[in-house]
């Protein structure tokens, strides 16, 4: 990676939720869903951001597109400061960083036809005339791989993978740089989740656009990402390019979880690392590192002490006592 | 081995106001006992509707139009609702993918862990709190006693999961069927989850009927795999024969499109196209919309099933040139 500056550059982000209790609501706790997390985003690469659920992979999504704000921390978008920004003066970030969420008939208003809901960017955004601005939409429609005449209908007249489709033709069509993928294939079958796999990897290459990749599918990151991050309980535990990550895992935390992976191969020897219990309640953040609790290595150091994130090898970052 | 479950011809069909569908179109497979029999396809397949064919617990516009399902050698088609009940949680159970919509969450752990064993082992309140004790323990969660007082809603999803095995597992059941069981787990949880259910199975020599979508899984729980496309089934074999030798196109474009962890320069295939309505009519076999390796002939007529080995079956018309060539090399 060359030293350019980078399209985004979150630092020390934490995002806690208050916890409020008793009749005056004083808040009495937080959870702790964003823990401490710095990474630069380059243009044009996909960052994966892996984890099990609960570990605040998508509120730290949402974190960076302003729609939770930061309870600590600063987030750049090239160079300019947009974590704290009201809503108004967001606005014009909007354009250069979009979602494309998981569940996209969630998204979709059932009751509007996709033309009109893909309209809608258009007129809140640009101040294209009418004609032009559904001439836009049916490009959008065939650029992402439907019909033109899909305009007229209505959400629920979608198979899955097309309603993906048209959540993607909503994220980009006001040409953004920054697009948060949350979750964006999980909820396909195998072989429409290829075919919106390469969609987005076509679109990558057209529009220059650069990935926030978050996703729990290790194989489907693989796959997509430049570069991973593995998050455990809200905080980074391991950050390297994607051959570095699965090449050569580090943290116990990504070990574990990349054994666990069941892999398509039928009598192959199980090693797994056996994690014990689950994930613990982010209200109640552990002491020191907050993996020791489940961690096979740990020792009483990790208990006590939150482990540094430091780099081992260029560009791979871990944050554990043991390595 | 012995033939625990055996389903033949079956069809189950929806009433719907555009008239019946046909959800399950025809198939025909059996399970043995201590055997795992994965059913993978991708969603509306028809491999829920199969499993809830089996159960019994089709809703209430879904009927078993045709065919027959013997379990123990007891045919279970046309039994009535109070005989089904009998044998249901009993001889036969079920693990559902979401664990906290199949638990009562107006009920206690230990309430529902009991009704089973009070209902069909007749044993008394207090028998059955023990043996509450021991199946929570069997299923891996800690401090059972605790739990037993607790409501669903206080448990993780993967401890509501064990606690779904725990109830289907109460009265020794002889064929477990587990729907899509740990597909909405976190890979951890679910590595933990499928390790107890292949070690109960060993333990308890169950027939196990497993559905899922995900490959990874299928390779590391399956003894057998039935793939299935549109309501049919589109190959079956043994677990080794299916991934290393798929004859199917379908079944190949399945396994090519799961992307591998372990290899960076995997290409991920897509099959073209999506998985037809119920209600779409297709002449000829039912794949060949999206097969890229349909003929004409794939389009007029339906292929039977071919044997590619004696474990091993495919329905498409390629088999056809594989076994005349086993037949003219043979003779």
């Amino acid at each position: 990676m060359t030293k350019q500056q980078p399209l985004l550059e979150v630092k020390n982000v934490k995002k806690y939720f208050p916890i409020k209790s008793g009749i005056l609501k004083r808040t009495t706790g937080n959870v702790q869903a964003v823990e401490n997390v710095s990474i630069d985003v380059y243009e044009g690469e996909t960052l994966g951001v892996v984890g099990e659920s609960g570990c605040g992979k998508s509120t730290f999504g949402r974190t960076v597109l302003g729609l939770e704000p930061l309870t600590a921390g600063t987030i750049k978008f090239r160079g300019q400061e947009v974590g704290g920004l009201s809503y108004r003066q967001l606005k014009k970030f909007k354009k250069e960083m979009q979602m494309i969420f998981q569940d996209p008939y969630a998204s979709l208003n059932p009751r509007q036809r996709v033309g009109d809901a893909l309209e809608e960017a258009f007129i809140i955004h640009t101040e294209l005339p009418k004609q032009e601005r559904q001439q836009r939409v049916r490009e959008l429609l065939v650029e992402v791989g439907l019909k033109e005449e899909y305009y007229e209908r209505y959400p629920h007249e979608f198979s899955g993978g097309q309603r993906q489709r048209i959540g993607i033709a909503r994220a980009i069509a006001l040409n953004p740089s920054l697009i948060v993928c949350d979750e964006a294939v999980s909820a396909l079958d195998v072989s429409v989740q290829a075919q919106i796999i390469k969609l987005l990897k076509r679109l990558q290459q057209s529009h220059q656009l650069t990935y926030l990749f978050i996703s729990h599918d290790l194989g489907v990151v693989r796959h997509v990402c430049d570069r991973v991050m593995v998050m455990y309980l809200g905080a980074t535990a391991e950050l390297a390019s994607s051959d570095q990550l699965y090449g050569n895992p580090l943290h116990p935390y990504t070990r574990a979880l990349l054994s666990a992976i069941p892999r398509p191969i039928p009598g192959r020897k199980k090693e797994r690392i056996r994690l014990k219990g689950e994930l613990p309640n982010p209200a109640d953040y552990p002491q020191g590192c907050p993996f020791h609790t489940r961690c096979p290595l740990a020792t009483e150091k990790c208990a006590k002490v939150r482990p540094e994130w430091r780099e081992i090898e260029q560009g791979h970052f871990v944050a554990c006592h043991e390595v | 081995m012995d033939k625990l479950l055996q389903v033949d011809n079956l069809v189950t069909q929806f009433r719907t106001a555009e008239g019946k569908l046909s959800a399950v179109r025809g198939i025909s497979f059996s399970v043995e006992k201590g055997e795992t029999l994965c059913i993978v396809g991708e969603s509306g397949c028809g491999k829920s509707i199969t499993s809830l064919s089996i159960m019994g617990l089709l809703p209430s516009n879904g009927e078993i139009a045709e065919g027959s399902i013997t379990f123990q050698d007891e045919e279970l088609t046309g039994k009535k609702e109070e005989e089904l009940r009998q044998l249901r949680g009993n001889k036969m159970s079920m693990i559902f993918q979401e664990p906290m919509t199949a638990l009562n969450p107006v009920f206690t752990i230990g309430y529902q862990l009991r009704e089973p064993l009070i209902l069909h082992q007749h044993m008394s309140k207090r028998q059955a709190t023990d043996k509450a004790v021991e199946l929570l323990e069997q299923v891996g969660i800690p401090d059972p006693k605790k739990r037993l007082k607790q409501f669903p809603h206080e448990l993780s999803g993967g401890m509501r999961q064990r606690v779904m095995i725990a109830i289907a597992l109460a009265c020794n059941p002889s064929l477990l069927i587990a729907d899509e069981p740990t597909t909405a787990l976190d890979v951890t949880i679910q590595a933990q989850i499928l390790d107890l259910i292949d070690d109960l199975k060993r333990k308890m020599d169950m027939g196990v009927v497993f559905v899922t979508h995900d490959m990874g899984v299928v390779a590391e729980i399956a003894d057998r795999v039935m793939v299935m496309y549109a309501g049919e089934v589109v190959e079956i074999g043994e677990v080794k024969e299916i991934f290393n030798n798929p004859q199917h196109p379908y079944t190949k474009g399945l396994l090519a499109s799961v992307p591998n962890v372990d290899d960076e320069y995997h290409t991920l295939e897509s099959i073209p196209g999506s998985l037809p309505n119920l209600n779409e009519k297709i002449q000829g076999c039912r794949f060949h919309p999206r097969c890229p390796l349909a003929t004409e002939r794939c389009k007029r007529e339906a292929s039977p099933i071919f044997d590619v080995r004696e474990t091993h079956q495919s329905k498409c018309w390629l088999q056809e040139v594989n076994v005349h060539d086993k037949a003219a090399t043979s003779s």
